[in-house]
Protein backbone atom coordinates (compact mmCIF):
# COMPACT_ATOMS: atom_id res chain seq x y z
CA UNK A 1 0.00 0.00 0.00
CA UNK A 2 1.29 3.65 -0.71
CA UNK A 3 2.42 5.78 1.66
CA UNK A 4 0.10 8.29 0.90
CA UNK A 5 -3.04 5.75 1.26
CA UNK A 6 -1.93 4.48 5.07
CA UNK A 7 -4.13 6.79 7.67
CA UNK A 8 -6.90 5.87 5.27
CA UNK A 9 -6.77 2.13 6.00
CA UNK A 10 -9.01 0.35 8.42
CA UNK A 11 -6.32 0.15 11.50
CA UNK A 12 -6.61 -1.85 14.68
CA UNK A 13 -8.74 -0.18 16.14
CA UNK A 14 -11.84 -0.93 13.83
CA UNK A 15 -11.87 -4.21 14.56
CA UNK A 16 -11.16 -3.52 18.05
CA UNK A 17 -14.64 -1.59 17.95
CA UNK A 18 -16.55 -3.66 15.88
CA UNK A 19 -16.35 -6.56 18.23
CA UNK A 20 -17.12 -4.80 21.65
CA UNK A 21 -19.90 -3.64 19.91
CA UNK A 22 -20.54 -7.16 19.04
CA UNK A 23 -19.83 -8.26 22.74
CA UNK A 24 -21.89 -5.48 23.95
CA UNK A 25 -24.83 -6.47 21.67
CA UNK A 26 -24.97 -10.17 23.05
CA UNK A 27 -24.64 -8.86 26.63
CA UNK A 28 -27.64 -6.92 26.14
CA UNK A 29 -29.48 -10.01 24.73
CA UNK A 30 -28.38 -12.23 27.15
CA UNK A 31 -29.77 -9.91 30.57
CA UNK A 32 -32.65 -8.82 27.97
CA UNK A 33 -34.20 -11.99 26.89
CA UNK A 34 -35.89 -14.59 28.06
CA UNK A 35 -36.10 -17.51 25.81
CA UNK A 36 -33.46 -19.84 26.48
CA UNK A 37 -32.70 -20.47 22.80
CA UNK A 38 -32.15 -16.93 22.03
CA UNK A 39 -29.83 -16.20 25.33
CA UNK A 40 -27.81 -19.53 23.79
CA UNK A 41 -27.48 -17.24 20.49
CA UNK A 42 -26.74 -13.71 22.10
CA UNK A 43 -23.98 -16.36 24.22
CA UNK A 44 -22.68 -17.20 20.73
CA UNK A 45 -22.63 -14.01 19.59
CA UNK A 46 -20.50 -13.03 22.65
CA UNK A 47 -18.41 -16.17 21.65
CA UNK A 48 -17.76 -15.16 18.30
CA UNK A 49 -16.66 -10.95 19.04
CA UNK A 50 -14.02 -12.39 21.44
CA UNK A 51 -12.89 -14.49 18.20
CA UNK A 52 -13.44 -11.36 15.62
CA UNK A 53 -10.84 -9.23 18.44
CA UNK A 54 -8.35 -12.80 18.63
CA UNK A 55 -7.94 -12.67 14.79
CA UNK A 56 -7.46 -8.94 14.43
CA UNK A 57 -4.72 -9.19 16.98
CA UNK A 58 -2.86 -11.56 15.37
CA UNK A 59 -3.23 -10.58 12.21
CA UNK A 60 -1.83 -6.81 13.87
CA UNK A 61 1.07 -8.59 15.22
CA UNK A 62 2.26 -10.53 12.62
CA UNK A 63 1.71 -14.26 14.15
CA UNK A 64 -0.59 -16.61 13.75
CA UNK A 65 -1.14 -17.87 17.19
CA UNK A 66 -3.97 -15.96 17.53
CA UNK A 67 -5.48 -17.61 13.82
CA UNK A 68 -4.61 -21.03 15.83
CA UNK A 69 -6.16 -20.45 19.06
CA UNK A 70 -9.32 -19.34 16.97
CA UNK A 71 -9.36 -22.92 15.71
CA UNK A 72 -9.75 -24.27 19.32
CA UNK A 73 -12.32 -21.96 20.31
CA UNK A 74 -14.46 -22.73 17.21
CA UNK A 75 -14.19 -26.29 18.44
CA UNK A 76 -14.57 -26.11 21.98
CA UNK A 77 -18.03 -23.77 20.55
CA UNK A 78 -19.17 -26.12 18.45
CA UNK A 79 -18.95 -28.80 21.45
CA UNK A 80 -20.48 -26.52 23.71
CA UNK A 81 -23.20 -25.87 21.53
CA UNK A 82 -23.97 -29.49 20.83
CA UNK A 83 -24.23 -30.47 24.99
CA UNK A 84 -26.24 -26.91 25.90
CA UNK A 85 -28.79 -27.68 23.20
CA UNK A 86 -29.17 -30.88 24.39
CA UNK A 87 -29.49 -29.64 28.21
CA UNK A 88 -32.00 -27.90 26.77
CA UNK A 89 -34.03 -30.34 25.05
CA UNK A 90 -34.03 -32.31 28.23
CA UNK A 91 -35.38 -29.67 30.29
CA UNK A 92 -37.99 -28.88 27.78
CA UNK A 93 -38.80 -32.70 28.08
CA UNK A 94 -39.20 -32.48 32.32
CA UNK A 95 -40.26 -29.05 32.54
CA UNK A 96 -42.47 -28.23 29.22
CA UNK A 97 -41.24 -24.37 28.86
CA UNK A 98 -37.59 -22.43 27.35
CA UNK A 99 -38.79 -19.40 29.69
CA UNK A 100 -35.83 -18.87 31.99
CA UNK A 101 -38.32 -17.04 34.81
CA UNK A 102 -40.40 -20.16 34.79
CA UNK A 103 -37.48 -22.06 35.51
CA UNK A 104 -37.03 -21.37 38.92
CA UNK A 105 -36.82 -24.99 40.42
CA UNK A 106 -33.49 -24.15 42.23
CA UNK A 107 -34.60 -20.87 44.00
CA UNK A 108 -34.96 -21.05 47.44
CA UNK B 1 -12.37 0.22 -1.88
CA UNK B 2 -11.29 -1.90 1.04
CA UNK B 3 -12.42 0.52 3.36
CA UNK B 4 -15.80 0.20 1.76
CA UNK B 5 -16.27 -3.11 1.98
CA UNK B 6 -15.40 -2.90 5.66
CA UNK B 7 -18.02 -1.20 6.56
CA UNK B 8 -20.20 -3.39 4.11
CA UNK B 9 -18.98 -6.46 6.31
CA UNK B 10 -19.17 -4.53 9.97
CA UNK B 11 -22.91 -3.14 8.97
CA UNK B 12 -23.90 -6.30 8.35
CA UNK B 13 -22.92 -7.80 11.34
CA UNK B 14 -23.49 -5.51 14.03
CA UNK B 15 -26.84 -4.88 12.24
CA UNK B 16 -28.04 -8.59 12.06
CA UNK B 17 -26.34 -9.05 15.56
CA UNK B 18 -28.61 -6.44 16.74
CA UNK B 19 -32.01 -8.01 15.19
CA UNK B 20 -30.97 -11.50 16.66
CA UNK B 21 -31.46 -9.55 20.21
CA UNK B 22 -34.95 -7.79 19.17
CA UNK B 23 -36.46 -10.24 16.93
CA UNK B 24 -39.53 -11.85 18.86
CA UNK B 25 -39.94 -15.28 16.68
CA UNK B 26 -36.19 -17.27 17.56
CA UNK B 27 -36.27 -18.69 13.64
CA UNK B 28 -35.86 -14.60 12.63
CA UNK B 29 -33.18 -14.89 15.15
CA UNK B 30 -31.25 -17.35 13.91
CA UNK B 31 -31.60 -16.18 10.25
CA UNK B 32 -30.38 -13.34 11.49
CA UNK B 33 -27.27 -15.12 13.40
CA UNK B 34 -26.65 -16.83 9.89
CA UNK B 35 -26.58 -13.07 8.33
CA UNK B 36 -23.88 -11.14 11.23
CA UNK B 37 -21.91 -15.12 10.39
CA UNK B 38 -21.78 -14.47 6.80
CA UNK B 39 -20.35 -10.65 7.73
CA UNK B 40 -17.72 -11.83 10.24
CA UNK B 41 -16.66 -13.64 7.85
CA UNK B 42 -15.99 -10.97 5.71
CA UNK B 43 -14.27 -9.51 8.29
CA UNK B 44 -12.41 -12.60 8.56
CA UNK B 45 -11.30 -12.44 4.99
CA UNK B 46 -10.20 -9.06 5.23
CA UNK B 47 -7.95 -9.89 8.05
CA UNK B 48 -5.98 -12.25 5.72
CA UNK B 49 -7.61 -14.96 7.40
CA UNK B 50 -9.90 -16.67 4.72
CA UNK B 51 -9.18 -19.99 6.40
CA UNK B 52 -10.73 -19.04 9.29
CA UNK B 53 -13.53 -17.56 7.47
CA UNK B 54 -14.44 -20.78 5.87
CA UNK B 55 -14.05 -22.91 8.86
CA UNK B 56 -16.58 -20.07 10.16
CA UNK B 57 -18.93 -21.01 7.47
CA UNK B 58 -18.58 -24.35 8.16
CA UNK B 59 -19.22 -25.18 11.93
CA UNK B 60 -21.29 -22.22 12.56
CA UNK B 61 -23.57 -21.49 9.96
CA UNK B 62 -23.44 -25.17 8.51
CA UNK B 63 -23.80 -26.78 11.56
CA UNK B 64 -24.27 -24.53 14.83
CA UNK B 65 -27.29 -22.62 13.43
CA UNK B 66 -28.79 -25.70 11.73
CA UNK B 67 -28.74 -27.24 14.93
CA UNK B 68 -30.42 -24.08 16.44
CA UNK B 69 -33.20 -24.10 14.04
CA UNK B 70 -33.58 -28.10 14.27
CA UNK B 71 -34.45 -27.63 18.15
CA UNK B 72 -36.70 -24.34 17.47
CA UNK B 73 -38.13 -26.66 15.62
CA UNK B 74 -38.53 -29.41 18.33
CA UNK B 75 -39.67 -27.22 20.90
CA UNK B 76 -42.65 -25.01 21.07
CA UNK B 77 -41.73 -21.04 20.11
CA UNK B 78 -44.47 -19.48 22.16
CA UNK B 79 -44.62 -15.64 22.53
CA UNK B 80 -42.21 -14.63 25.25
CA UNK B 81 -43.93 -13.45 27.66
CA UNK B 82 -44.13 -10.00 28.94
CA UNK B 83 -43.32 -9.76 32.93
CA UNK B 84 -41.62 -7.05 33.66
CA UNK B 85 -38.08 -7.35 35.03
CA UNK B 86 -37.06 -6.94 38.71
CA UNK B 87 -35.90 -3.78 40.22
CA UNK B 88 -32.26 -5.95 40.88
CA UNK B 89 -32.10 -6.63 37.86
CA UNK B 90 -32.79 -3.80 35.70
CA UNK B 91 -29.90 -2.13 38.08
CA UNK B 92 -27.19 -4.43 37.67
CA UNK B 93 -28.52 -4.64 33.75
CA UNK B 94 -27.72 -0.68 33.32
CA UNK B 95 -24.73 -0.80 35.01
CA UNK B 96 -23.20 -3.49 33.07
CA UNK B 97 -24.51 -1.89 29.62
CA UNK B 98 -22.78 1.45 30.68
CA UNK B 99 -19.30 0.40 31.83
CA UNK B 100 -19.16 -1.86 28.39
CA UNK B 101 -20.27 1.34 26.67
CA UNK B 102 -18.03 3.18 28.37
CA UNK B 103 -15.10 0.84 27.38
CA UNK B 104 -16.80 1.43 23.79
CA UNK B 105 -16.03 4.84 24.20
CA UNK B 106 -12.27 4.98 25.39
CA UNK B 107 -11.53 2.87 23.02
CA UNK B 108 -12.48 4.93 20.39
CA UNK B 109 -11.56 8.34 21.75
CA UNK B 110 -8.55 7.38 24.12
CA UNK B 111 -6.78 4.20 22.71
CA UNK B 112 -4.62 4.32 20.54
CA UNK B 113 -3.54 1.25 18.79
CA UNK B 114 -1.24 0.76 16.08
CA UNK B 115 -2.82 0.63 12.55
CA UNK B 116 0.56 -0.64 10.89
CA UNK B 117 0.29 -4.17 9.52
CA UNK B 118 3.98 -6.28 10.33
CA UNK B 119 4.40 -8.63 8.04
CA UNK B 120 4.27 -12.07 9.59
CA UNK B 121 3.93 -15.92 8.28
CA UNK B 122 1.88 -15.77 5.35
CA UNK B 123 -1.80 -17.25 6.88
CA UNK B 124 -1.53 -20.35 4.28
CA UNK B 125 -3.31 -23.58 4.92
CA UNK B 126 0.11 -24.70 5.20
CA UNK B 127 1.36 -22.39 7.92
CA UNK B 128 -1.15 -22.85 9.76
CA UNK B 129 -0.70 -26.96 9.49
CA UNK B 130 2.65 -26.73 10.69
CA UNK B 131 1.61 -24.68 13.77
CA UNK B 132 -1.07 -27.19 14.67
CA UNK B 133 1.26 -30.37 14.30
CA UNK B 134 4.25 -29.10 15.79
CA UNK B 135 3.89 -26.07 18.88
CA UNK B 136 -0.26 -27.00 19.22
CA UNK B 137 -0.45 -30.76 18.85
CA UNK B 138 -0.91 -31.38 22.43
CA UNK B 139 -4.08 -29.12 22.49
CA UNK B 140 -5.52 -30.60 18.93
CA UNK B 141 -4.94 -33.85 20.88
CA UNK B 142 -7.38 -32.27 23.98
CA UNK B 143 -9.77 -30.91 21.81
CA UNK B 144 -9.93 -34.05 19.74
CA UNK B 145 -11.04 -35.74 22.99
CA UNK B 146 -13.29 -33.27 24.29
CA UNK B 147 -14.90 -33.16 20.67
CA UNK B 148 -14.98 -37.33 21.50
CA UNK B 149 -16.51 -36.27 25.31
CA UNK B 150 -19.11 -34.08 24.29
CA UNK B 151 -20.83 -36.40 21.70
CA UNK B 152 -20.73 -39.15 24.29
CA UNK B 153 -22.24 -36.54 26.82
CA UNK B 154 -25.06 -35.17 24.88
CA UNK B 155 -25.87 -39.33 23.56
CA UNK B 156 -26.36 -39.43 27.55
CA UNK B 157 -28.16 -36.69 27.80
CA UNK B 158 -30.79 -36.91 25.19
CA UNK B 159 -31.33 -40.53 25.68
CA UNK B 160 -34.69 -41.44 27.35
CA UNK B 161 -33.49 -44.17 29.83
CA UNK B 162 -36.27 -46.28 31.02
CA UNK B 163 -36.87 -46.34 35.09
CA UNK B 164 -34.25 -48.76 36.36
CA UNK B 165 -36.43 -52.35 37.67
CA UNK B 166 -35.37 -53.69 40.55
CA UNK B 167 -32.16 -56.54 39.23
CA UNK B 168 -33.41 -59.64 40.47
Amino acid sequence: MLDGEAPAAIGLNAYILISLLLFVIGFIGVLLRKNTLVIYMCLELMLLASTLALVAFSRFNGTLDGSVFVFFILTIAAAEVAVGLAIIVALFRKRHTVQVEELSALKN
Amino acid sequence: MANLLFYIFAFLTVVCAALVVVNKNPVNGAMFLLLSLVGMAGLFVMLDAALLAFVLLLVYAGAVVALFLFIIMLLDTRPESLKPFKKLSILASTVGGALLLLGVYSLSHRVMLSSAAPVGPAPTLKNYAEQLFTTYLLPVQVVGFMLLIAMLGVIVLSKKFAPVEDAK
